[in-house]
């Protein structure tokens, strides 16, 4: 089986540290992995080379059979990867519909090229559908800059899923959410369509394994382990990192 | 309900002045006819300045050189080509946009406090150019005796400053319009939304340097046709109309009125230019002393501008924000996740 997304030997260096040394990592269409480790091991940096705000020193990023490496986020987010970062990133002054449309619009416009009148149309079809599926009906006119920041974290995935992305990048989705907010975004990521692979970037160990059918253990910017996530679990070597101060 | 009355009392003042604005070429003189028509133009020039400031995020000092780019190109065209007003506007809107779109790899790749610089700089350039350039623009004497205008093929030409006035308020009328048509359309949209967070609009898939450029040529052509309106109201310019000071007025005047807003800015830069131009001869010398206190009164008073005077239940307050369904995705306890409890 082919991957979707297959990044090879990426290394990535901040002066004389070494983010990120040789990793390898292979997501499947469809498929749920997790990228674990401690604080500094380069996990939100190997989401960052995929997503294309980083570029690495050395290494391939491969997506759906080509070579991404030289393309910018707008350009990876038109083939199909789009990210959902640690901070709800909305656009405050835009009502909840807008911003979805918004995030639709490049899909559709590619879609309806010559039929410049509907493309806004079905766009606000869709942004309707999704606030409707994302339980934000009824904010749906709201200014997201005035959203509480489980209901940002809604419009988020909503906003990314507008794209109809083919790997969605999760950046530790659950920070600052309270318990209630967690099991609702359990729910809504349990519920993405198969089509989208995700890859998943978290500190909550319990959420990984709720969510994930695949892990990917880093520590000090180099591969620790990877499996599913009962071989994870039980791994000497993970427990042994996480026993080193890992949260 | 004070929401109503502020949304009625505003409704009723835009009717007020749009009314006043048509009949009053039949209640002043020749010479306040001329500075209203003066001020209609500059006023158009301050609506491009809101689109590049407000809605587009890049803010300008800029303006008066796609301005000039028009003006010129206008008082070339009549003085020796047409005096047709509709080819005039189409050639200066053509200049101020070609000019924008020369500019273009300066501007858009610059962010904040550095776009006013080099669109300053862009201004002066220009300036510099128009004093220098004798042949064609008469240097600093500027070119005069242009021809009065004529609307349309047929048409007898506007000798009058009444009928002039009239002229440019039908020319803004129709530009702002379309401008606010487009400001609806999804390039608005994105516009805002770029301005809000552009690096989220990148990551969403949209090619942001394409919708600025086209803002920043969008918003040059009108600069451009605002120039062939300030020919047609004077008959007469010099590099003096489109120096720094004009320029620093028309920010200021979009500033007072919302940066946001294209009525604001219509409203902010005509009334900018008209405290300056009126006072100039009721209070000699102490016309920037008022600009200033006003200025400083707007930013403390209506940190929003003129045309943000809100109802306490407005937008710019926190709406009350109704919780999410809980019927559309069930939430859980985080504790009643059974692999969420391990």
């Amino acid at each position: 089986m082919t991957c979707l997304l297959q990044a090879q030997d990426v290394s990535v260096r901040y002066g004389s540290l070494a983010a990120l040394t040789g990793v390898d990592l292979c997501v499947h269409d469809g498929q749920r992995h997790a990228l674990i480790g401690p604080n500094g091991a380069g996990k939100t940096t190997l989401l960052n080379v995929i997503g294309g705000s980083t570029k690495p020193q050395r290494g391939s990023v491969r997506f759906a059979g080509r070579n991404v490496g030289r393309l910018g986020p707008a350009a990876r987010a038109r083939r199909g990867i789009n990210r959902i970062h640690q901070r709800p990133a909305v656009f405050p002054t835009l009502t909840a519909t807008e911003n979805v449309v918004v995030a639709a619009l490049p899909r559709v416009i590619r879609r309806r090229r010559w039929w410049p009148g509907g493309t806004r149309r079905t766009a606000q079809h869709r942004a309707g559908s999704l606030l409707e599926q994302m339980g934000l009906a009824d904010v749906a006119a709201v200014p997201a800059g005035h959203l509480a920041h489980g209901q940002r974290r809604q419009l988020e995935i909503a906003m990314a899923l507008a794209g109809r992305p083919r790997l969605l990048l999760l950046d530790e989705p659950a920070a600052g959410l309270s318990a209630t907010e967690v099991g609702r975004l359990v729910d809504l990521l349990r519920a993405l369509p198969r089509a989208v692979a995700v890859l998943l970037v978290e500190h909550r160990l319990d959420l990984v394994y709720a969510l994930s059918d695949t892990v990917t253990v880093l520590r000090d910017g180099r591969t620790l382990a990877a499996g599913t996530p009962d071989e994870i679990r039980t791994s000497p070597l993970v427990r042994q990192a996480y026993a080193d101060g890992v949260s | 309900m004070m929401d109503e009355v502020i949304r009625r009392v505003r409704r009723s003042v835009a009717a007020l002045v749009l009314v006043g604005l048509v009949v009053a070429p039949w209640v002043v003189d020749d010479y306040t006819a001329a500075i209203l028509a003066r001020t209609l133009a500059l006023a158009l020039v301050g609506v491009s300045v809101a689109l590049l400031t407000g809605v587009a995020g890049m803010p300008t000092l800029g303006q008066t050189a796609p301005y000039a780019a028009g003006a010129y190109a206008c008082a070339v065209v009549g003085s020796q080509i047409s005096d047709v007003g509709v080819v005039q506007l189409v050639v200066a809107a053509g200049a101020g946009a070609v000019l924008a779109a020369l500019t273009v790899p300066l501007v858009v790749p610059a962010r904040g406090v550095i776009v006013l610089m080099i669109t300053l700089a862009i201004c002066e350039l220009v300036v510099t150019v128009l004093g220098r350039w004798r042949s064609v623009t008469g240097g600093t004497d500027g070119l005069a005796g242009i021809a009065a205008v004529r609307p349309f093929w047929g048409l007898p030409a506007l000798a009058s400053d009444q009928a002039r006035y009239l002229y440019t308020l039908v020319v803004v009328a129709t530009l702002v319009g379309a401008v606010l048509l487009l400001l609806r359309t999804r390039v608005g949209l994105v516009l805002r939304a770029g301005r809000d967070d552009e690096t989220r609009l990148r990551a969403s898939g949209h090619r942001v340097p394409l919708y600025l450029s086209g803002a920043h040529i969008l918003a040059g052509a009108i600069a451009g046709a605002a120039g062939s309106l300030l020919v047609v109201a004077q008959q007469y310019i010099s590099p003096a109309d489109f120096g720094f000071d004009t320029s620093a007025l028309l920010l200021l005047g979009v500033v007072i009125g919302g940066t946001a807003s294209v009525g604001g800015a219509l409203v902010g830069a005509a009334l900018v230019i008209a405290v300056r131009d009126w006072l100039f001869g009721v209070l000699p010398g102490h016309a920037p002393l008022v600009l200033g206190v006003l200025f400083v009164a707007t930013v403390y008073l209506l940190p929003s501008g003129v045309k943000r005077v809100r109802g306490p239940r407005d937008r710019s307050q926190p709406p009350t924000v109704p919780p999410s369904r809980p019927d559309a995705t069930p939430a859980r306890d985080h504790a009643t996740v059974p692999e969420l409890r391990a």
